[in-house]
């Protein structure tokens, strides 16, 4: 018998896996604009690296399939060679006794129908594929392609009120993103390759925490145009258009059903996330451009629409996606059943109810749901559930969300499917009852619940609150000649009303609802479009230049976070939730921005951010 | 004012400086490659690299700072710089000996410089190329510096250069993988002379013509450019002030030309044509500006940019191809009796002209015009294949008839000048009398301002003209013409920055745009000329008695004009 020893292998696996973390940061910053095939045969190469040798379709065939790759990328290929892909990669699909090989092939398999395109644009046309180029990642991933860089830099030379106007160049909230934006930015964040991503969320709360919004100044307004556009809703879209429409000299009108300005970002999200006095710093920058009147409780119907449409040069819908969503199960109409929309819309205004002494159950896993949760315990509530179908991982709330939740004692319910309400002696609500739920297959990329086979669960309840999505009012404007697909109205690239040259539709009533950042997109969109309709090609100076970029620090730190207030303390009022993050916290966080728009590809795409 | 330290030296650089310029100002060279002040900074080569406060940097684009420490010599640096030019030499293929730009690579300078070893790795295979086009892409000497796509981009508004793809697979390519006769290119060579390696050429005739000079049934007449004369010298090594138009008579006839004659004629032959049709046209009610048409880059530019132009350009035929209109036709008796044929080879300092003379609409009845164009690199290179001493050579006159020309003709080769040698002329028939030089005078005129315009009083008419050169500023003026935003009756237009001086068939020398020290010594020829007015050159009056009859005529029009709209392109 020969000696056991312990651990070789063990050791081996250790000295590895400390390239497996550097390893999955690159693949988590992939920068946006690679090359997909490149993308294919950098995965295939990982798989070659994974595969054993025992099996002639991995051993034999992976090499020659990253041979045909790296022909097709260096345009040597032809349609032979992606025929000689598919297969060898049916073959390993087909044939490989493991799953490092069979998988291996489904992946190619799956690549060459998502990239067929640019499979075609290799072969034929001896190019990548158009558009295809490496960006600056942040400003890239940012909807609205505010120049993230620039501002950092900014703030990180001290100057927060230059920030705030190079956040404005392309974002007139900056004091919204900075608070509850879901920073898409930070994705893909070159930093991750050193240590992680930085938190660009959190340098724009500093900035905006050091100078409030509405103490910088606007730029100046460009002379008037004479034209006259009516803007319908005065949430993030219709205010962004608003406010680059009046910077370029047009005459603003914006029409907005509410007591008071903000959309979602006042009647959707709560104070503690979002104070409304910042909101109102926003605001009130944006009107400080001149030539924006605002009517407030002016609901739009079909013949006012009308009457717009033929009076005004534009017009920009941007009525959001405001109605709750309901579900089609027994006792929705027992009172003490309320809406997500209904209760944040209350809250919007000030009107929070009193829950004090009430068991609430929330039903959902989206953001919305965990906004009427924790809005619930700062109502009083006695105990707040939120049941959900699916597990807590699948979840469409953003992870610090469902934290924030669990953490001010909101308890997940999860895999129950809510079956019906049924009422308490007095007629009103006294408990959610659902059907427990198994997880199964993955369909459509999420794992689907199944009906699992245990008996029905019965949650008590005195509030049951319905956060399962939200739904357009669009009927006005169909009824005026938009056209619309399931209440989502329909438009082209440029944001133009199908059918319409003067009227443009974007936000969340065009796709659904989405974000407040892609919601500013959109506004800033619909002004350049509009603009440009209108025959001009106005180009704005938004104050602020664009810093010299400094080496790169190399040094790997820690990611800041934004700190927040104690669980204990903050869940009792509507307080904001977060603090502000120190100077010296703020400077370390903007020194590690590795400038992407000044270093690597952007040195040669980067310029020219300072324009749209 | 920012303080640093550069070598020890402590320096005061403004706020916002380059690195690069930086130790520009403490008297320290450093290498460069992809970098093209103010249009190419894209820190791509790291060749430029120093050590600032201990890293590596690219000093192109990186901005000075309060109290850096900059080291531009360290072994550390030198080894870098030198790792980085091997590694590009492994990716181009250097077979130096039959390359065109062997002297003149800016790669192959810092090679020899660093000492580069021989590479291990395969050489990059020569990709596929139109060879008939006039300009040649060799992908495989490509070392993606991005120059090309800058210049075509920034100065000359084609764009027909990009880069694609990325990684490995990053490539500058036409844009949009489009052949490179579709893809909107004025054939102005400026990416040639901005490319540091042989990735860009211009198509090599030299052949062509050493085998019409080989061929003993062949008359062979040569004919060059003004701006030949200015820039001819640099390329084998004759002195500015000793390459004389005589020297350069003297140096084509030790090829063995034939006959050696002058562009200049010619263009004192365009001056009486263009000047009279623009006499003409200021007395008729056709759309303003009319636009001169010795440019071929800037007729192609028209043509595939800015296509509502092009039937304002004058219908005068480019200098050269007059004068292979005039040599074909006035001397075909004389080679019919001598049982040969005749073949016009023109040096021009232009790329665009290669195509211009493969144009069927401008042949006449004795065939093309031009035969063979070959640039002042081909020129000097055949000189240097005749291995002759260019400045032992005694200067020479140009053969007659057609070689006598007027200073008027020699600043065609320069922004302004053709506008300037049209006003001379012009005026005078229009009034009967010669104008002030100073009122004609178009000096002003360079590449860095879009455009310069000039309003003359002609016999009580106001003459609204402008200049332009570079296809940039030529969209930007002909953008304003447009918009209603100038006013004018007459435009100079070359393709190339501050005109044929700066062409893209000129010698070719790293980061250095010489179109300014090559125009003052042209304009120093036109003031020490004693004929100054086109119209006074007795020879083509000459040619005027004997076979044209005048100005516009009808076989003036048959020989020396055309119709850019129906060209070929």
């Amino acid at each position: 018998m020969s000696l056991l020893s312990i651990g070789s292998y063990a050791k081996d696996a250790e000295r590895v896996k400390a390239f497996l973390d550097p390893f999955m940061r690159r693949v988590e910053s992939m920068p946006p604009g690679t090359c997909p095939i490149a993308v294919q045969q950098s995965l295939l190469q990982t798989c070659a690296a994974q595969t054993c040798g025992k099996c002639t379709p991995c051993r034999e065939g992976i090499p020659k399939i990253l041979a045909d790759l790296e022909a097709v990328l260096s345009f040597q290929a032809s349609e032979d060679t992606v025929s000689d892909i598919r297969k060898r990669a049916q073959l390993l699909c087909d044939t490989a006794d493991c799953a490092i090989g069979y998988h291996a092939g489904e992946l190619v398999l799956q690549g060459l129908d998502t990239f067929k395109g640019e499979f075609e644009s290799h072969v034929q046309r001896g190019i990548c594929a158009d558009g295809i180029e490496q960006t600056v990642p942040c400003v890239t991933l940012c909807p609205a392609h505010v120049n993230v860089p620039a501002y950092i830099a900014l703030a990180q030379e001290g100057d927060c009120a230059g920030a705030i106007k190079m956040i404005r160049k392309d974002n007139p909230f900056p004091t919204a993103c900075a608070l509850v934006c879901e920073h898409p930015c930070e994705e893909r964040c070159r930093r991750t390759l050193v240590d992680a991503p930085l938190n660009i969320r959190g340098i724009k709360t500093y900035a905006v925490d050091t100078i409030a919004a509405d103490q910088v100044p606007v730029p100046e307004r460009a002379e008037s145009t004479g034209k006259r556009i009516a803007i319908i809703g005065g949430g993030p879209s219709g205010m962004t258009c608003a406010y680059f429409c009046a910077l370029m000299g047009h005459d603003v009108t914006v029409f907005e059903g509410r007591k008071q300005l903000g959309g979602m970002m006042r009647y959707g999200i709560p104070a503690y996330r979002f104070p409304r006095e910042r909101l109102d710093e926003d605001i009130r920058a944006i009107l400080s451009v001149g030539g924006i009147e605002v009517q407030m409780e002016h609901n739009i119907d079909d013949t006012e629409m009308k009457h717009i449409a033929g009076e005004y040069d534009a017009v920009y819908v941007a009525v959001g996606a405001q109605g709750g969503k309901s579900l089609n199960i027994d006792g929705v109409d027992l009172p003490g059943v309320m809406s997500a929309v209904e209760l944040l819309e209350k809250a919007g205004d000030g009107e929070v109810p009193d829950f004090t002494g009430k068991n609430v159950v929330v039903i959902g896993g989206g953001n919305v749901a965990m906004d009427c949760a924790r809005t619930s315990v700062r109502a009083g509530a006695n105990e707040v559930v939120v049941a959900y179908r699916r597990r807590l991982e699948d979840m469409t709330a953003l992870e610090e969300e469902v934290h924030a939740a669990l953490a001010e004692g909101v308890e997940m319910v999860v895999l129950q499917a809510p079956v019906r309400i049924e009422p308490n002696e007095e007629g009103s609500v006294g408990a959610l009852i659902c059907q427990p739920q198994r997880i199964g297959a993955v369909k459509g990329g999420r794992p689907a619940p199944v009906d699992a086979n245990k008996p029905e669960v019965s949650i008590d309840a005195d509030i049951v609150l319905i956060a399962v999505g939200q739904d357009i009012k669009s009927a006005p404007f169909e009824e005026f000649g938009m056209k619309a697909e399931r209440t989502r109205f329909v438009a082209d690239d440029y944001l133009r009303a199908d059918g319409f040259d003067n009227v443009f539709v974007g936000g969340d009533c065009q796709w659904g609802p989405k974000t407040v950042i892609m919601a500013i997109a959109a506004g800033k969109t619909a002004a350049r479009n509009i603009d440009e309709y209108l025959g001009f090609s106005h180009e704005l100076d938004c104050g602020a230049d664009v810093p010299p970029a400094r080496p790169n620090d190399r040094t790997a730190y820690g990611r800041v976070a934004v700190p927040e207030r104690p669980i204990q303390r903050r869940k009792n009022d509507f307080g904001h939730v977060e603090l502000p993050m120190t100077k010296e916290e703020a400077v370390q966080e903007c020194g590690r921005c590795l400038r992407c728009d000044a270093f690597g590809i952007g040195a040669l795409t980067g310029r020219g951010l300072e324009q749209w | 004012m920012v303080n640093l330290i550069i070598d020890g030296k402590e320096i005061q650089a403004s706020e916002g400086m380059t690195l690069l310029d930086a130790c520009g100002l403490a008297g320290v060279d450093i290498p460069t490659l992809c970098w093209m002040k103010d249009l190419n900074d894209i820190a791509s080569c790291r060749v430029c690299l120093v050590d600032c406060d201990g890293e590596l940097v690219a000093s192109c684009n990186t901005q000075v700072r309060e109290g850096m420490v900059v080291k531009t010599a360290t072994p550390c640096v030198v080894a870098a710089r030198r790792a980085n030019v091997q590694t590009l030499m492994e990716g181009h293929r250097y077979e130096c000996g039959a390359c065109l730009r062997q002297e003149t690579c800016a790669l192959r300078a810092l090679a020899s410089d660093f000492n580069v070893e021989e590479s291990e790795w395969y050489l990059p295979e020569k990709a596929v190329w139109d060879e008939s086009f006039p300009l040649i892409r060799d992908a495989s000497k490509c070392i993606k510096c991005m120059r090309c796509v800058a210049e075509c981009a920034k100065v000359q508004y084609c764009s027909v250069w990009e880069h694609s793809g990325a990684g490995p697979n990053m490539n500058v390519m036409v844009k949009e993988g489009l052949p490179i006769n579709a893809a909107g290119c004025a054939l102005c060579g400026q990416c040639i002379t901005h490319c540091p390696t042989g990735a860009l050429t211009a198509r090599d005739d030299t052949a062509k013509v050493m085998d019409a000079l080989l061929d003993p049934a062949v008359m062979t007449v040569v004919q060059v450019a003004p701006a030949v004369r200015a820039a001819w010298g640099e390329g084998v090594g004759v002195a500015r002030e000793d390459a004389t138009p005589g020297r350069m008579a003297s140096a084509l006839r030790a090829l063995g030309f034939d006959k050696v004659f002058d562009t200049d004629f010619a263009a004192d032959l365009t001056i009486m044509e263009e000047g009279s049709e623009f006499v003409e046209f200021m007395s008729s009610d056709k759309p303003r500006p009319m636009f001169t048409s010795c440019c071929p880059g800037w007729v192609r530019f028209a043509k595939l940019h800015y296509p509502q132009f092009v039937g304002r350009l004058s219908s005068a035929k480019s200098p050269h191809q007059m004068e292979g209109a005039v040599v074909k036709n006035t001397l075909a008796a004389e080679a019919k009796e001598a049982g040969k044929r005749i073949f016009v080879v023109s040096v021009m300092p232009c790329v665009a002209k290669k195509y211009e003379c493969s144009v069927p609409q401008l042949a006449t009845e004795q065939g093309s015009d031009v035969d063979a164009v070959l640039t002042v690199r081909e020129f000097d290179r055949m000189l240097k294949m005749f291995r002759i001493d260019c400045n032992a050579l005694e200067e020479t006159d140009w053969d007659s008839p057609l070689g006598l020309s007027t200073g008027a003709a020699t600043i065609f080769g320069r922004t302004g000048g053709v506008m300037e040698a049209a006003l001379r002329s012009a005026v005078f028939l229009i009034t009967g009398s010669n104008p002030d030089f100073s009122a004609c005078d178009t000096a002003e005129s360079t590449p860095e301002k879009p455009w310069i315009t000039k309003e003359l009083d002609v016999a009580g008419t106001p003459v609204r003209i402008a200049v332009a050169s570079g296809l940039g500023n030529t969209a930007k003026l002909l953008d304003a013409i447009e918009a209603g935003e100038v006013d004018l009756d007459f435009v100079e237009i070359m393709a190339c920055p501050g005109g044929c001086v700066g062409g893209g068939g000129q010698p070719i020398e790293f980061n250095k745009e010489l179109a300014k020290e090559r125009a003052a010594n042209l304009n120093a020829l036109d003031e020490a000329d004693t004929l100054r007015y086109s119209h006074e050159n007795p020879d083509i009056l000459k040619l005027y008695e004997g076979w044209l009859e005048k100005p516009l005529s009808h076989t003036s029009h048959e020989w020396l004009h055309t119709d850019q709209e129906t060209w070929d392109i």
